[in-house]
């Protein structure tokens, strides 16, 4: 099998989660030159929860989108840069000035099953000539079948690529494939087709080679893994399996193993693991970037991480609802004085 | 009170049929017309049933009666595009309009923070905000009574099946009227508004979070209380208002945690979202009403 997989970066964005979104412009310009050397054709750069998650609920950055944006695109020889965006949280002006800035890339997330939402932000992606990239998150939540409606509204509406992301790391080889061939089944031949992994289980590199051979052309892996939860698919490895596997993906093996080594792993505040928390955010299916506060709200209130991630994963909490982690730890503190 | 003041609704949908049965229960509201634009609706029907005169043929068919039947005030349960149309006709015939759609022609009301104000001023549109802004901004007021607000944050979280078409194809909307009301209204410098949908079986409760920054510490106990009284306040109209947890006070951080459930009149119980919209417009105009009543009395 021979064929040409567009590998796209997480480390800037996803990767701004274990960071608590504080990577300093010097770091965001020196991975992105070092991602750009090694052939690493699209980067996301973003707050962690998208244009406009700079709030108390997610976290304020370092930087606004703005900043980090006009950092790094004009430093990029070849690579594109990418924005995410979250209907509910970032809005149109967020998009426009992202689009102002020279981002290539929109993709607008939204809940596997509310891609109705997207709508306005997919629709200006395109009017606006962009690469615009529908998002689907916490896909395991739905059937392959309802999935696939969904990422028909999304391409209805001016998407040129659907992806199905795992956000809470909780898919496995066999349901990635369900999933995507759904989507691949129900789309336009000439729509392309996305995988998002987390780690979690230990799958990250495992599912994006299962989504490739149902036929994947983009697939988004981070340094190192930096990335929430357990980590993104670590951009490096996937990088080796694919050259194995005669698969063309433009980026250097050495080059980006150094990157990940030398500008990466330095900026971690911790190691990108499957500590227990991580592995019950894949093991339960539960959001991804909730791990931080769940762990915060542990030091707080003395309530186990995990016994969050569990109830918060019990009453089917979304991507977004940070807020529920102090609420379900006050709650569960209150049931246990009570008792 | 014998005497009531008569009303006319503009949208036999969801809402309008919500906030219909609301006002049938009211001391002072009368409501007296149903106005829509398919003669097949069944909102139309419900209302007819329930006593009302019904058009089909928007706000020209009801026109020629404000005058005639004495309609002093009406609701618009449309959208934000038909909504200035609306809201031109009948005021020009003097009547007071009560804005729920997104449009926001006239200055946003949330009954607790500032509806005496509108009282004062003889306002002829006022809106409605939107749910998130009607369940988090008395909060936000609450706090900012007591101590400055640099920054205000409001998270929404309702139910997949209480989010309908029109928010879905303008979400942004949502945030941007959110946001600058807990600004105009709640008197934070700074304001933001996030929407969560949450497609859960069974719906989960309407849920928001207000987080406010004060300048300076937060003086946790007049904090605390102003906001306990606040509660109070909103759940003399809306009586499943319910604080779940806070306020957590975290630095200049204040945290409050809210459930809103519906009184279940033609809306399921855990669309607290459309509940707080109909019950806010509906104690909206029965403030107006006693108002009314009262300069006639007088």
């Amino acid at each position: 099998m021979s064929k040409k997989v567009i590998l796209h970066d997480m480390t800037l964005r996803d990767g701004m989660h274990p960071k608590r979104h504080q990577i300093t412009l010097e770091q965001m310009s020196s991975i992105a030159r070092g991602l750009d050397d090694a052939g690493v054709p699209l980067i996301e750069v973003t707050h962690g929860d998208g244009l406009g998650g700079a709030s108390v609920n997610y976290g304020f950055p370092a930087h606004s989108d703005e900043e980090y944006l006009s950092t790094v695109v004009p430093l990029m020889k070849q690579a594109k840069v990418s924005a995410l965006l979250l209907p509910g949280i970032g809005t149109v002006e967020h998009l426009k000035m992202a689009h102002e800035i020279g981002v290539s890339t929109i993709r607008v997330a939204t809940h596997c099953t509310e891609a109705d939402v997207s709508e306005q932000h997919i629709s200006l992606g395109r009017k606006l000539g962009m690469d615009t990239v529908g998002f689907l998150m916490m896909s395991h939540m739905i059937s392959p079948k309802s999935l696939a409606e969904q990422a028909k509204m999304m391409e209805s509406y001016g998407a040129n690529c659907i992806y199905v992301t795992d956000s809470a790391g909780h898919l496995l080889p066999n349901t990635v494939k369900d999933r995507l061939q759904a989507v691949r089944d129900a789309l336009k031949p000439e729509t392309e087709l996305g995988f998002h992994g987390h780690h979690n289980l230990g799958m990250g590199v495992a599912n994006s080679v299962a989504a490739i051979e149902v036929g994947a052309d983009r697939i988004d892996a981070s340094a190192a893994g930096l990335g929430a939860g357990a980590g993104n698919t670590p951009l490096e490895v996937l990088v080796a399996v694919l050259d194995l596997m005669q698969m063309e993906t433009g980026v250097d093996i050495f080059k980006i193993q150094d990157v990940a080594e030398d500008l990466v792993i330095p900026i971690m505040d911790f190691p990108i693991r499957v500590d227990r928390d991580a592995l019950t955010l894949g093991y339960a299916g539960v959001y991804g970037s909730f791990l931080l506060f769940a762990k915060r709200a542990e030091q707080k209130f003395g309530i186990s991480a995990r016994e969050i991630i569990v109830e918060m994963g019990r009453r089917g909490m979304v991507g977004g609802q940070e807020d529920m982690i102090e609420d379900t730890a006050l709650s569960l503190l209150r049931q246990k004085q009570r008792a | 009170m014998a005497q009531k003041i008569k009303a006319a609704i503009i949208g036999p949908g969801n809402i309008g049929t919500d906030l219909l049965a609301k006002l049938m229960r009211s001391p002072v509201i009368e409501p007296v017309w149903m106005v829509g634009v398919d003669p097949e609706s069944d909102g139309l029907k419900r209302a007819n049933e329930l006593g009302l005169k019904t058009t089909a043929e928007g706000v020209d068919g009801l026109l020629p009666f404000v005058k005639e039947e004495g309609i002093q005030i009406a609701f618009d349960a449309t959208s934000a595009y038909v909504h200035r149309d609306n809201s031109d006709k009948l005021t020009a015939l003097g009547v007071l309009m009560i804005d729920l759609t997104p449009a926001a022609i006239g200055p946003f009301c949330v009954p607790p923070a500032n509806l005496q104000e509108h009282l004062g001023q003889g306002a002829k549109n006022v809106n409605m905000v939107t749910c998130g802004g009607q369940a988090t901004i008395p909060i936000v007021y609450a706090v900012s009574r007591i101590q400055p607000v640099d920054y205000a944050e409001i998270v929404a979280t309702v139910s997949s099946k209480s989010a309908g078409p029109g928010t879905r194809k303008n979400i942004d909307e949502f945030t941007r009227t959110t946001a600058s009301a807990v600004e105009q209204v709640g008197g934070a410098k700074e304001g933001k508004a996030i929407i969560i949908l949450n497609p859960a079986e069974p719906p989960l409760i309407m849920r928001d979070t207000v987080h406010c920054l004060t300048e300076g510490e937060p003086d946790q106990e007049k904090i605390t209380t102003s906001i306990h009284t606040m509660i109070a306040e909103v759940q003399k109209y809306v009586p499943g208002y319910r604080l779940v947890n806070g306020p957590v006070f975290d630095g200049n951080r204040v945290s409050v945690y809210l459930e809103i459930e519906g009184l279940g009149d033609y809306l399921p119980k855990y669309s607290g979202n459309l509940d707080i919209m109909t019950a806010a417009a509906a104690r909206t105009a029965e403030m107006f009403a006693e108002r009314i009543l009262a300069t006639a009395t007088a």
